[in-house]
């Protein structure tokens, strides 16, 4: 596992002024945890999702070694194809690597140990492709012409094979002849397979070239009769690629099935719902964090990997840069850690804006009290740290509950995905949300259609069975409006005879007249009203709950800059601020001020952006060697002439035309061409 | 029908066994068993076979060195990455593996010759031995000394060798400008329909009669001869059509019935024509899809069907920008991008040369610096020129949604073309909203 050790390396270099060591250990230990857990979470999330496709591909695999073997006519007629699974996965092309791991993990596992895959960039040629195919499916080095020293090594270790398909061959018989397969490895399939399939995975087909592709595929075909070799083809865009690249006499040799992935958006929606809608991890994301990876998530990559990384960054950042993120940790330990708070700590958390708000709200003598009592600070610290657990344990699931509310309403006033709506939590309070009000108005018009109704209830039951961290106060209000809003529906259910309902209706009528309201439009107001007052307490904005910055990761800027580098700018920022990198106290000066100690090309940069779209070299250099000259206290006119200073000129000038500042023109003898205008 | 196979070297028996196997090529594999001569006999050096893709001229090779139990070597050029394993299998097959090893490593020529002469020295031929080089065509783009030292292989090794090249392309293309030994021509020409309908008729069910099965697959090329003439890909179809065919026998009494036959059969095959012949769908679909029919029908789409390709939000509006970029002249930019451009009319710069629509032309490249030109002003929200947006346009060059023209080591002004069709194009752009033919000059 990579990731815990890439923490310990932060943490060795990490300055550690801010913090005491106590403090930094337990966090070390804390990171640790949260870090396993999630990443636990996200392997099992992603295995679940892939569960469907991962095991209709094996079911294929499984079926076409077996039908191999039949010896009945249409599987006759068959065998001269190559049985190929086309597996489309989508644009997300960073997540396709965990995807095809855990495949092929599966398929060693339970249908042959012979598998092999293969990734565009690793074979330019059919001879690269045939040698890696070898290589990974006999688990030896392959001879090879080119290399020298793998065959120095490969002599010493063993007999170096010649790259064809038929070493894979002689390779295939002798293995399946001495051990046959299905007793050592795989006992537990059970023998009805006498010869295992040969796996082929080619993880990106796009980027595979054409011909060594379809040469491959022609080489292969000789040999189906003998090995029994399978491919599966991993696909990004479309499966129509598989027509573009191969021609038809190639793709006639494969008898092609295709395989269908979930959505990139699903497995978002999925992985939010498990990791970040929930109670059960302590550290959270504030709206605009969210925000920032939501937005490269769906303007940029669409690489749930990546969102799963940029919550592990927040995470890092957050322990890093909050000292009261020891308290972010499950309810005891936090308790716990409360106790060990030293003064500085303390001193920390009485600077929080909510704790000042939180405050301010006390009597006054309490307020003494927590300004210099430690001890009393501590329990009301642990307090009120239980409150932002409840807070927390009530917020997701009257989320959910307001989200099957509103998402089938028209034009989705509070969004389709309950991302969205959660968005809009965190920023504010909800109920001050114009959204909101039109979503209530429009819950509110909504006919008494037993359908809807039903179909809501049916969610509220889904997400009843859901939540099971739901407090048993949420399960009591669930039956509530459960029981208010099936009640009238029940009613009209049993009136089925027509003197009943005429009697009903009559009833209903006269209601109507006095009340203004059925009942069951009465029962629908209340529900909602019902709704809306749990919605109003505890839907509220997570910044107003007290302590909410030991839990919330708010430094949204620092997410965008690590995840969505800017070169530009950070060259711009570099010219034009040599200290932000190099840190050395004399390149320190005052906006707009052109240091003479700054490197050569800032100097030139600086100058640069006073002049028009094209720069006379001669008068470049004048400016150049007046600004270098005034440092070393010489004589400008003999600086200038120096032709050690034009030198470094013209260096920094090539330097600043290799950055793509300025280009050479022809427009005029001796000047060059301005690039760029505006900082960005 | 035997008559045509006799021979003085060889027995009745296997001759017999031989034309039995090549039904419709008794004349070609006669005239090459007259070229071989008898078996301890000297053979002409090089022999040049060609024909179209499944004329049978390896399965005939094949055949008649198998059974006939001759000493020969196929190998395949397309498997054949490097000289080497060409010498290597040649020899393996003759010599054994010893012999393969002795050949150093990265040999020559000469060395390939060194060792035959070596190890025939050792164990001369008693019978004729061949090479089988398929796929010869490749031989062209080998080593220029490969092709005339194969053809005259025997007076380099003096052994009793004869190489026999298959391929579809024909001499006169292969002839090195230098000159080289003439092989002997022989033309393997394309199957009849009678022949091929006697051909198909060989594999069929073992259940049904000859008879009934032959009336089928006459049925069956009435549909498919006018499109395709290639035996290994009408192979493919009865058997592929064998649920909707079983169904039939099933349900019919008679086996005699010819136009009942026709009449239940024609429907599936013109269906099949469009997904099964084309392998939109592969066979083993096509059988599922066959038998869940009565259920629902067109449940199965084809390959070419999904063509739907879901991308993040600044791809398409990158990959909208590439399409304006290599369809529209860079003179139109102006027209299209700048908000105060007047009024020019389409006729007002339109040049001779350019009366052709572009989309006819297809693609031009364009420089980076265009592309992201439009990208900014198509894209309608401000986007900072963040690292991920020049990622993103790789990651659509490894998608082969854009190619790129200039080589990959060229830093400075990479150039692209796009390569997605307008089809494509316009379903991208109808899911941001934005109207594509408003800015192609073709649709001005």
């Amino acid at each position: 596992n990579l990731w815990p050790s890439i923490f310990q390396g932060c943490f060795v270099f990490k300055p550690s002024a801010k913090k005491k060591k106590t403090a930094l250990s337990l966090d070390f230990q804390q990171i640790n945890n949260h870090q396993q857990n999630m990443f636990c979470l996200c392997k099992a999330l992603q295995d679940e999702l892939n569960r469907n496709i991962l095991d209709s591909l094996l079911d294929f695999t499984r079926k076409c070694s077996s039908t191999r073997q039949h010896s009945d006519w249409a599987s006759q007629m068959r065998a001269s194809e190559i049985p190929t699974a086309a597996l489309v996965l989508g644009v997300n092309v960073p997540d396709h690597d965990m995807t095809f791991q855990s495949l092929s993990d599966l398929l060693q596992q339970s249908v042959t140990p012979h598998v092999a895959s293969v990734q565009a960039k690793e074979c330019g040629a059919l001879k690269h492709l045939m040698k890696r195919v070898l290589e990974r499916l006999m688990d030896t080095v392959v001879d090879d012409e080119d290399e020298e020293e793998a065959e120095q090594t490969s002599a010493q270790l063993n007999k170096s094979v010649h790259c064809s398909l038929s070493t894979l061959c002689a390779w295939y018989n002798a293995k399946t002849k001495v051990s046959p397969p299905g007793k050592k490895r795989c006992s537990h399939v059970g023998d009805d397979l006498q010869s295992p399939p040969l796996v082929i995975i080619f993880k990106d087909l796009e980027a595979f070239n054409p011909r060594v592709l379809q040469d491959f595929i022609l080489i292969c075909s000789r040999y189906i009769e003998r090995l029994p070799l399978m491919f599966i083809f991993g696909i990004a865009t479309s499966p129509s690629t598989i027509q573009h690249m191969l021609p038809h006499s190639v793709s006639s040799l494969l008898c092609i099935e295709l395989f269908q992935s979930l959505s990139c958006t699903q497995h978002l929606a999925t992985v939010i719902d498990k990791l970040i809608l929930t109670p059960q991890f302590p550290f959270k994301l504030n709206g605009k964090v969210m925000q920032v990876l939501i937005s490269i998530f769906l303007y940029h990559d669409f690489s749930v990997r990546n969102f799963i990384k940029g919550i592990q960054l927040a995470l890092l950042e957050h322990f890093h840069s909050q000292p009261l993120s020891v308290l972010c940790c499950k309810k005891k330990a936090a308790l716990l850690n409360v106790m060990h708070l030293g003064p500085q700590d303390l001193e920390r958390i009485r600077q929080l804006q909510s704790f000042k708000r939180y405050v301010e709200k006390q009597d006054p003598q309490e307020q003494v009290n927590l300004f210099t009592d430690d001890t009393h600070l501590k329990e009301v610290c642990q307090k009120l740290i239980k409150n932002l657990r409840q807070y927390h344990k009530n917020y997701y699931p009257i989320l959910r509950c307001l989200h099957t509310l509103t998402s089938s309403l028209p034009r989705y006033p509070l969004g389709k995905q309950i991302r969205e709506l959660h968005l809009i939590c965190l920023d504010k309070n909800i109920w001050e949300n114009e959204d909101y009000q039109s979503a209530m108005k429009l819950l509110k018009m909504l006919a008494k259609d037993q359908l809807i109704l039903e179909d809501m209830l049916s969610k509220f039951k889904q997400l009843d069975s859901k939540s099971d961290s739901s407090t048993p106060y949420f399960a009591f209000t669930l039956g509530y409006v459960e029981d208010s809003i099936t009640s009238p529906v029940k009613n009209l259910q049993k009136k089925t005879d027509l003197f009943q309902l005429q009697k009903t209706l009559l009833e209903m009528n006269e209601s109507r007249r006095s009340k203004k309201l059925s009942p069951f439009e009465a029962l629908r107001n209340e529900a909602l009203e019902f709704i809306d007052s749990l919605v109003k307490s505890h839907l509220s904005a997570p910044e107003s709950q007290t302590l909410n910055e030991v839990c919330y990761y708010t430094s949204s800027a620092t997410v965008r800059r690590h995840l969505n580098a800017t070169p530009r700018t950070s060259i711009q920022a570099a010219l034009n601020i040599p200290y932000y990198y190099l840190q050395n106290d004399r390149l320190k000066t005052e906006d707009g001020i052109v240091s003479n100690a700054a490197p050569d090309i800032c100097i030139v940069y600086k100058l640069h952006l006073e002049c028009g779209r094209l720069i006379n070299l001669y008068d470049w250099l004048e400016a150049y060697s007046t600004v270098v000259s005034a440092a070393e206290g010489n004589d400008p006119e003999l600086m200038f002439l120096s032709l050690f200073s034009s030198a470094r000129f013209i260096r920094a000038v090539s330097e600043l035309e290799f950055l793509g500042f300025i280009k050479s023109t022809k427009q005029k003898t001796d000047h060059v061409a301005r690039l760029t205008w505006g900082g960005c | 029908m035997s008559s045509l196979l006799q021979h003085p070297g060889h027995e009745e028996e296997s001759l017999q066994r031989v034309s039995d196997q090549l039904p419709c090529r008794e004349v070609q594999a006669g005239t090459l068993l007259s070229l071989m001569g008898q078996p301890h006999q000297y053979s002409y050096p090089s022999i040049f076979i060609y024909g179209h893709r499944s004329s049978g001229k390896s399965h005939v090779l094949h055949v008649l060195l198998k059974e006939l139990e001759l000493p020969h070597a196929p190998v395949s050029c397309v498997e054949c990455v490097s000289v080497a394993l060409l010498f290597e299998q040649v020899l393996l097959s003759f010599f054994g593996a010893d012999a393969a090893s002795l050949l150093p490593r990265s040999p020559s020529l000469s060395d390939f010759v060194r060792v035959y002469r070596n190890q025939c020295s050792q164990s001369p031929a008693e019978q004729t031995r061949y090479i089988v080089m398929e796929k010869a065509e490749l031989l062209r783009d080998a080593d220029a000394n490969l092709l005339p030292a194969l053809l005259r292989l025997q007076e380099l090794v003096e052994d009793n060798v004869t190489v026999i090249l298959l391929s579809e392309i024909v001499w006169d293309k292969f002839r090195p400008n230098t000159g080289c030994f003439e092989p002997l021509l022989l033309h393997f020409p394309d199957y009849s329909k009678g022949e091929l309908q006697h051909i198909l008729s060989h594999d069929r069910h073992p259940s049904y009669s000859a008879e009934f099965y032959s009336s089928y697959i006459n049925i069956l090329l009435g549909v498919f001869y006018s499109v395709c003439r290639d035996l290994r890909e009408l192979r493919h179809l009865p058997h592929a059509m064998n649920v909707a065919f079983t169904c039939f026998c099933v349900s019919s009494v008679k086996e005699t019935d010819t136009h009942k036959l026709w009449r239940n059969m024609e429907p599936h095959l013109k269906k099949a024509m469009q997904t099964v012949y084309l392998r939109e769908v592969s066979s083993l679909q096509w059988e599922k899809m066959q038998q869940m029919e009565e259920k629902e029908s067109g449940a199965l789409r084809g390959l070419s069907a999904h063509t739907h390709v879901e991308l993040p939000y600044y791809s398409k509006f990158l990959l909208i920008a590439a399409y304006l970029a290599s369809y529209n002249p860079a003179r139109t930019d102006k027209r299209f991008f700048l908000k105060h451009h007047g009024k020019i009319r389409k006729t007002n710069f339109l040049k001779k040369n350019e009366k052709t629509s572009n989309h006819l032309l297809g693609p031009k490249p364009f420089p980076l610096d265009r592309l992201l030109a439009i990208f900014y002003s198509v894209v309608d929200s401000r986007v900072a020129p963040t690292a991920s947006i020049f990622s993103q346009i790789s990651s659509l060059v490894t998608l082969q949604l854009l190619t790129q023209v200039s080589h990959d080591d060229q830093l400075d002004a990479p150039k692209y073309k796009c390569a997605v069709s307008m089809d494509f194009i316009c379903a991208i752009s109808r899911t941001v909203n934005f109207e594509i033919v408003n800015y192609l000059y073709d649709f001005l």
